[in-house]
C-alpha cells in the first residue's frame, strides 16, 4: 500500500507519532500529481515543489517543537480554485481570471494553514462553480478516477477527482446546489456541506452568495469530521457567519444509531432514478435498520419546485456577484477595444464560457424591472416554503436519506448539449442549499459500470453531528474502495 | 407670459457621514491621501471579498431619521443597485432601496413672507460612495482612486414640497444645520459632503397635477442650486408656453455658464435590478437602540439660540449668529468655557473672525485656530497687556496660524509700554518736532492733538498704553 492510499487523518496520526514527516508526505503527494494528472487533469495549479516541501519542512518542525498539534498538520490538501490563495493564481477556472492573483487568503484556507495544512494545488472545478461535470472549466475537463471517460462531476469535480486519484489526501470544495455532494457522489468519495453560515465565505469567490459554503472532500467520515472542525469558525468578515459553540464534530464519530429515526422520501425514488442506485440507497437504509435506526417513507413536498427556485436565486445572485469582472482592476482584458462600453462587452464576451454567459443572462432577466416579482421575489417565497417543508419532516426525523443524484457519472461530452437535463441532476440535493441544510454524500455502492454510487444524509441547521455519526456507523459496514486510477504509479 | 406658473420642486440631498471608517470595511474616510491608499480587498471589490456593515452609520442615519421627525423602520436592509461604471468596484452600488432606515419625516422652514411651512422626507436611506476617476489627457487613459469607495452616504428624498429656490435653500439649511449639530457630517458642498439634486417640474397656477419634472445634477453651492432653479423654471415654462413639451430627463448645470444640457432622457434610463445583499444581514433596530440613540443626541440648534441668550446673556442677534453654523457655536462654547467672558468672545467671532472669513472667501467650517488661543488673547486685551489694535493683529496670524499669542507677543515685543519715563521722554522729541502742531492745539485745534497721539503711536510701534499717551501729552503741551 503507497502512502498516498492513506487517509488523511491515518496520515496526519502517523506525522504526530514522528513515524513519518510532512515533507514525505508532501513529496508523496507531488509525485502522485505527476504520475496521475495527465490522466485525471483535477489541478488548474499544481505548487511549486520547492515552495511545497519548504513550507512542509517548516510545518514539520513546528509539530517536532509541539506547536502544531491538529492531527492535520503536516497533511497535504488540494483547495477548489475558488478559494483566493494568496500570492497563488486564482482562477474559478475561467478565463477571465487566468492571471489573477490574490492579495490575501480565503479565511476557511487560513484556518486549514494555521492547523499546519501543505497546500499542494487549486483543483480544477466548472465555471465559476456553474455546471455540475466540471467540463464548463476554460482549462479543460476533469476525467473520473474510476473510468476517464466520464465525468467526475461537478462543480468540484477537481477536488473530487484528486481525492479520489489520491494525488492529495483531502480537499477543499464549495457547494452552492450539490457542488460538494454529487461529485462526491459521482468520484466514490465522502464530502460535507455544512450548514450555512458555519464555514466563512470570506475569500470564496462568489456564485450564489446565499447559498454557498465550503465543505471538506476526503476518503471518509473520519477525515470529513476532523476536516470540517479545522475550517468552521466564526468570521466577523462575513455578516452571514453564525457564530457556533458546537464545532466538535469528531465527537460525533460514534458507531451508534440505535434508536435514530431516519425519513425517506418517497418523492426522491420516482422516476427519473436509476434503478441500480436507488437499489443501493435503500440497501443502505437497510443496513442502518438492522443496526438499529428506525425508517419510514414519507411525503417531503415541494420536490419538484426547488430547481426552478434555486436557478432563478442562484442566477440572480451571479448575475450580480460576476458584475465585478469587467477587465478594469484585474484579471483578463480584451486586448482591442474603442472607449469603455465596448472594453466590457469584448472582456466579458470573450472571458466568459457559455454556461456562465447563459446563468448571467437568465440572472440579470428575473432580476429586471417588471419580471422581478414574478420570478425572484417568488422564488425566494418557494425558498421559504421549502424550508418549511423541511421544518416538518426534522420535527419527526433526524435524518432524511436518499441518493446524491440520480444516475452514477454520465460519459464526458454527453452532459452540456442539454442544460436542462444536467440541471434536473440536481433535484436531490439542491434542497438541501435552498434550506440551508447540511448534508453528506458518502460512497454506498458500485453499479455494474464500475461507477460509484452516492448515499445523501441530510440534517435540521446545526445537525451535522447527527448526520457524521449515522455516516460513520453506515461507513463501518463498507470499507472504503480505492479508485482505479489510485494505484496508478507511472505517468 | 400669458399665465401664472408654479414651481413644484423636491430635492434627493447626499451626506458624507463623519465615520472614522468605511460603511463596509475598515478603511479610512480621511479627505485626500495618495490615490488607493485607504483601500482594502473589500472597497476595491475584489473577488472574494465581502461587505461587514459599520454600526456607526446606522446611528448617524437614526439620529438624522429622529431630528427630522421620521419613522426608524425597526427591520431595514440592504439591496444592491447594478450598474457599470470604473469608479464602482463592484459594478453594483450597496443601498437601500425596498426598506429604507427612515420614512415620513418632514423638517420646518421659515418662508420668505417670514410663515412656518413643512418640508416632507420621503426617506432616508444608506448606501456606499463611489470612487473617484481621473482622465489623463497626455496619457490617453483613465485611471480609477477608490479612496472614497465605500465612504457612507445617507441620501435624504424630500417629498415634492419646495415651491421656489429661497424654499429649497432655507430647507438645505435647515438640513445642514441639523446634521452638523449632530456631528453626523460637516456637510461641506464645495468638497462634495453634502450634495443636492433637484427633481423640478411647474404647472399652472391652481392645478393640482404634477408637470412632467426634470432632475438637475452637479450642482455645487447654494447660489448655483438658485441659479440653476431659476434657470430650469424659466426654460420649462418657455417649453410649454411654445406649445412644446417636457421630457422626463436628468441634466447636468455648468454654474459658470449658468447653463444645463440633457445628460440621459427616462427611456435610456437604466435597469438597476435592484435585490438585497445576500452578503449584508438585515438590520435589527431595537427600541433601546433607538432610546441610546435619542439619549446621545447633542443639543440642537433651537435650544442653543435659547440658551445663549438665557445663559450668557447675550442678544439675540448675535445667538443667531453664532449658532447659525456648528462650528462657530463650538469655537463660542469652548472658548467662553476657557475665558468666561462670553460677550468678548462673541464680539471677536462676530466681528473680526466674520470679518476674516468673507475676505478670504472662507466658511466657517474652515476656521483652523484653538479656542484657547483666543482666549489667551482677550486676557492679554484684558489685563492691558496689549492693546486693541495690537491685538487685532495678533488675531489675524492666530486666524492664519493658530500661533500662541502669550509666546507671539513676547517673541515680538508687542506688549504695551507701560513705562511713564520712556513715554514721556518719547512724547517730548515729538512735541519739539512738531511745534506747528503744538501752536495749532493752543489755538483751539483739537485734531492736532489727535495729530500728536498718532505719531507718538508710530513712535512706538503701536505698542503705547492709549490712556498714558494722552496723559503725557496734555500735561507736556498745558506747559
Amino acid at each position: 500500500m503507497s502512502l498516498t492510499s492513506e487517509s488523511a487523518v491515518a496520515l496526519g496520526k502517523k506525522i504526530q507519532a514522528k513515524e513519518i514527516t510532512a515533507v514525505e508526505a508532501a513529496q508523496a503527494a507531488l509525485d502522485a500529481i505527476r504520475a496521475k494528472e495527465d490522466k485525471v487533469h483535477a489541478f488548474v495549479t499544481v505548487a511549486e515543489e520547492e515552495a511545497v516541501l519548504k513550507r512542509a519542512g517548516e510545518v514539520q518542525k513546528q509539530i517536532e517543537q509541539g506547536i502544531l498539534t491538529n492531527v492535520l498538520a503536516g497533511v497535504p490538501v488540494a483547495i477548489k480554485d475558488n478559494m483566493c490563495t494568496k500570492g497563488m493564481l486564482t482562477t474559478c477556472s475561467s478565463k477571465i481570471l487566468e492571471n489573477f492573483i490574490p492579495t490575501y487568503t480565503a479565511e476557511a484556507v487560513l484556518n486549514l494553514e494555521k492547523a499546519g495544512a501543505v497546500i499542494i494545488g487549486k483543483t480544477n472545478m466548472d465555471e465559476f462553480a456553474m455546471g455540475s461535470t466540471t467540463e464548463t472549466s476554460y482549462y479543460g475537463a476533469t476525467k473520473n478516477p474510476w473510468n476517464e471517460n466520464h465525468v467526475p462531476g461537478g462543480s468540484s469535480g477537481g477536488s473530487c477527482a484528486a481525492v479520489a486519484a489520491e494525488e492529495c489526501f483531502y480537499a477543499l470544495g464549495s457547494d452552492t446546489g450539490g457542488s460538494i455532494r454529487q461529485p462526491s457522489s459521482f468520484c466514490g468519495v465522502t464530502g460535507i456541506k455544512p450548514t450555512y453560515g458555519t464555514v466563512s465565505r470570506y475569500g470564496l469567490i462568489a456564485y450564489g452568495s446565499s447559498l454557498d459554503q465550503i465543505g471538506p472532500v476526503a476518503k471518509d467520515v473520519t477525515d470529513c469530521a476532523a476536516i470540517l472542525e479545522a475550517i468552521s469558525s466564526y468570521d466577523k468578515k462575513d455578516s452571514t457567519s453564525i457564530n457556533r459553540k458546537d464545532l466538535d464534530f469528531t465527537s460525533a464519530l460514534v458507531d451508534d444509531v440505535k434508536g435514530m429515526k431516519i425519513g425517506i422520501p418517497k418523492d426522491y425514488f420516482k422516476e427519473g432514478l436509476d434503478e441500480e442506485v436507488k437499489e443501493a440507497v435503500l440497501h443502505a437504509a437497510k443496513v442502518l435498520e438492522e443496526k438499529g435506526a428506525i425508517v419510514e417513507e414519507f411525503d417531503l413536498g415541494l420536490v419538484d419546485y426547488a430547481i426552478p427556485a434555486y436557478y432563478v436565486i442562484a442566477c440572480a445572485e451571479a448575475s450580480s456577484n460576476l458584475a465585478r469582472f469587467d477587465g478594469v482592476k484585474y484579471g483578463y482584458r480584451t486586448a482591442d477595444y474603442e472607449g469603455l462600453h465596448n472594453m466590457y462587452k469584448k472582456t466579458r464576451s470573450e472571458g466568459f464560457g457559455a454556461e456562465v454567459k447563459r446563468r448571467i443572462m437568465l440572472g440579470s432577466f428575473v432580476l429586471s424591472s417588471g419580471y422581478y416579482d414574478a420570478y425572484y421575489l417568488k422564488a425566494l417565497r418557494t425558498k421559504a416554503m421549502i424550508k418549511q417543508e423541511f421544518d416538518k419532516a426534522f420535527a419527526k426525523y433526524d435524518v432524511i436519506l436518499g441518493p446524491a443524484a440520480p444516475s452514477t457519472a454520465p460519459l464526458l461530452g454527453s452532459s452540456l448539449d442539454d442544460p436542462m437535463k444536467m440541471y434536473l441532476g440536481d433535484i436531490y440535493t439542491i434542497s438541501v442549499n435552498l434550506a440551508g441544510l447540511p448534508g453528506i454524500s458518502l460512497p454506498c455502492g458500485i453499479d455494474k459500470k464500475g461507477l460509484p454510487i452516492g448515499l445523501q444524509l441530510i440534517g435540521d441547521c446545526f445537525n451535522e453531528k447527527k448526520i457524521i455519526q449515522m455516516a460513520y456507523a453506515f461507513e463501518q459496514t463498507r470499507p472504503y474502495q480505492h479508485s482505479p486510477l489510485s494505484a496508478c504509479t507511472e505517468a | 407670459m400669458s399665465k401664472e406658473y408654479e414651481t413644484v420642486i423636491g430635492l434627493e440631498v447626499h451626506v458624507e457621514l463623519a465615520t472614522k471608517t468605511k460603511i463596509f470595511c475598515g478603511c479610512s474616510t480621511a479627505f485626500g491621501g495618495a490615490p488607493n491608499s485607504h483601500t482594502c480587498p473589500v472597497c476595491t471589490g475584489m473577488p472574494g471579498s465581502l461587505p461587514v456593515l459599520n454600526k456607526q452609520v446606522v446611528e448617524y442615519a437614526m439620529a438624522v431619521g429622529l431630528a427630522t421627525n421620521c419613522d426608524i423602520t425597526k427591520d431595514c436592509k440592504f439591496d444592491r443597485k447594478n450598474y457599470f461604471y470604473p469608479d464602482n468596484p463592484q459594478n453594483y452600488q450597496i443601498s437601500q432601496l425596498y426598506l429604507p432606515i427612515c420614512r415620513n419625516g418632514k423638517v420646518e422652514i421659515e418662508t420668505e413672507d417670514g410663515n412656518k411651512k413643512f418640508i416632507g422626507i420621503h426617506e432616508i436611506h444608506m448606501e456606499e460612495d463611489a470612487g473617484k476617476l481621473v482622465h489623463d489627457e497626455w496619457e490617453d487613459c483613465s485611471i480609477v482612486d477608490f479612496n472614497r469607495s465605500g465612504v457612507p452616504l445617507i441620501e435624504i428624498v424630500s417629498e415634492p414640497d419646495m415651491r421656489s429656490a429661497e424654499e429649497v435653500i432655507a430647507y438645505l439649511d435647515k438640513l445642514r444645520l441639523i446634521i452638523q449639530y449632530l456631528g453626523a457630517s460637516d456637510c461641506k458642498l464645495q468638497e462634495g459632503s453634502m450634495r443636492a439634486d433637484v427633481n423640478l417640474s411647474v404647472r399652472e397656477a391652481g392645478s393640482t397635477t404634477f408637470g412632467t419634472r426634470t432632475e438637475m445634477k452637479n450642482l455645487n453651492s447654494f447660489k448655483a442650486i438658485a441659479r440653476a432653479i431659476e434657470n430650469e423654471k424659466n426654460r420649462q415654462i418657455d417649453l410649454i408656453e411654445a406649445g412644446e413639451k417636457v421630457i422626463q430627463e436628468t441634466r447636468r448645470w455648468d454654474d459658470t455658464k449658468e447653463y444645463s444640457y440633457a445628460m440621459r432622457s427616462k427611456e435610456d434610463a437604466q435597469d438597476y435590478r435592484y435585490f438585497p445583499d445576500p452578503d449584508l444581514v438585515p438590520v435589527h433596530i431595537s427600541d433601546e437602540w433607538i432610546e441610546r440613540v435619542k439619549a446621545a443626541q447633542p443639543e440642537l440648534r433651537t435650544e442653543k439660540l435659547a440658551r445663549y441668550q438665557s445663559e450668557f446673556e447675550l442678544p439675540a442677534y448675535d445667538a443667531e449668529i453664532l449658532t447659525g453654523t456648528k462650528k462657530l457655536a463650538d469655537i463660542f462654547e469652548a472658548t467662553t468655557e476657557i475665558c468666561g467672558k462670553p460677550k468678548k468672545v462673541s464680539n471677536w467671532l462676530m466681528g473680526e473672525t466674520m470679518r476674516l472669513l468673507k475676505e478670504k472667501n472662507m466658511e466657517p467650517e474652515d476656521i483652523r485656530f484653538s479656542p484657547v488661543h483666543l482666549a489667551d488673547l482677550i486676557g492679554l486685551v484684558d489685563e492691558g497687556t496689549i492693546n486693541s489694535s495690537v491685538a487685532k493683529e495678533v488675531f489675524e496670524i492666530i486666524f492664519d496660524e493658530d500661533i500662541d499669542p502669550k509666546q507671539y507677543v513676547e517673541e515680538k515685543g508687542l506688549k504695551t509700554v507701560n513705562d511713564a519715563g520712556a513715554l514721556r521722554e518719547t512724547i517730548e522729541k515729538i512735541v519739539n518736532d512738531n511745534p506747528k502742531s503744538v501752536e495749532d492745539f493752543h489755538n483751539g485745534k483739537e485734531k492736532a492733538m489727535g495729530f500728536l497721539v498718532g505719531q507718538t503711536m508710530k513712535a512706538m510701534k503701536g505698542k503705547a498704553n492709549p490712556a498714558m499717551v494722552n496723559e503725557i501729552l496734555r500735561e507736556l503741551l498745558s506747559r
